[in-house]
């Protein structure tokens, strides 16, 4: 394993670990509410009621769903783009094919 | 950060509508300007929006017991400075808005602002910060992926102050009571948004050296480009 896979690796499970201790500390005891929600709950519960609602609001499965969506088109488009641009670094490095990437 | 729908009083909702406007209508010419200059940077445009679309919409455990998402808008910034992102950071807030009952169409401007305009500025203030003081390019996207990040928390965190000032505290009192919610929660986000920016960046420093060298992130090495040296 060269330095730089290593330095790669340690990235990765630093990021996971970041966020797989906290879960792992608290017992589950947390429920993990999200913080824009607890915003709103505590303005409602000072008294403030909203004056206008969401053109739409989907159920909690399908919310989940669209959000699973927004992710997905993220990640496949950035897939999509590091996937060409390593391939034409791959191709760029075969002699006699810069011409093919000459932007 | 997402400022429920409706719960920005009338006169903020519309006063941080006003305040975004002009930032998104000079994001989309950098935009345009950017795709017909350097059509090369079509892909990396693409990269920058995609980072910003999939990390937005991932919610992160935090150590305070809460959890939040990251923004995302850091390494759009850092690559073709921060106007590129008024607009796509503002996509991807109209798109929550509208399909996910996240964020909304009052509060659209209050968290275009904290979301498009400030964060993306902050991480790039701070990335320009760690290169003047002789950081290497990837300290420089540690600190302004995370910078980027946690900024847009604390100005949402000031906007919800401004328009709901503690009754005993005033607004500083409301602030921290806001900072309590959103900050504390947003550190470790932060860092992990930051890691991951490096580990986009070292990729990217693998695969697009050019953009790279082209958009002033990396200096140009003899080594990479031989065919310019020749001639």
């Amino acid at each position: 394993m060269t330095r730089r896979h290593l330095v790669t690796a340690l990235l990765v499970l630093a990021v996971v670990a970041l966020f797989a201790l906290p879960l792992l500390l608290d017992g589950g005891t947390s429920d993990y509410a999200g913080t824009d929600a607890a915003v709103t709950e505590e303005l409602e519960a000072g008294g403030y009621t909203p004056w206008f609602e969401s053109v739409f609001s989907p159920a909690g499965e399908v919310e989940s769903g669209l959000f699973a969506l927004q992710a997905a088109l993220g990640g496949g488009v950035l897939g999509y783009v590091l996937g060409r641009l390593r391939g034409r670094r791959a191709t760029a490095a075969r002699p006699g094919a810069e011409r093919a990437d000459d932007a | 950060m997402h400022i429920a729908e409706g719960f920005l009083p009338a006169g903020h909702a519309v006063g941080w509508t006003v305040a975004a406007a002009p930032f998104v209508v000079h994001g989309a010419r950098a935009v345009v300007r950017e795709v017909r200059e350097n059509p090369e940077s079509t892909l990396l445009l693409g990269a920058a929006g995609a980072f910003t679309f999939v990390l937005s919409a991932i919610k992160l455990p935090s150590v305070t017991g809460s959890s939040s998402h990251p923004t995302g808008t850091g390494p759009g910034a850092i690559l073709f400075r921060p106007p590129v992102m008024a607009l796509l950071g503002t996509v991807v807030l109209l798109f929550q808005a509208l399909l996910l009952a996240h964020g909304g169409l009052t509060t659209l401007g209050a968290n275009a602002v904290a979301f498009a305009v400030v964060g993306p500025w902050a991480g790039y203030g701070a990335y320009r910060l760690s290169r003047a003081a002789g950081g290497g390019l990837l300290p420089g996207v540690f600190a302004g992926v995370a910078v980027a990040d946690l900024a847009t928390y604390v100005t949402t965190s000031l906007q919800l102050a401004l328009a709901f000032p503690d009754a005993t505290g005033g607004l500083a009192g409301a602030l921290v009571k806001f900072l309590g919610v959103f900050a504390l929660t947003q550190v470790p986000l932060a860092i992990g948004e930051g890691l991951l920016g490096v580990l986009l960046f070292r990729v990217l420093t693998v695969n697009a050296r050019p953009e790279l060298e082209r958009l002033g992130l990396l200096r140009p090495a003899a080594t990479e480009q031989p065919t310019e040296e020749a001639r």
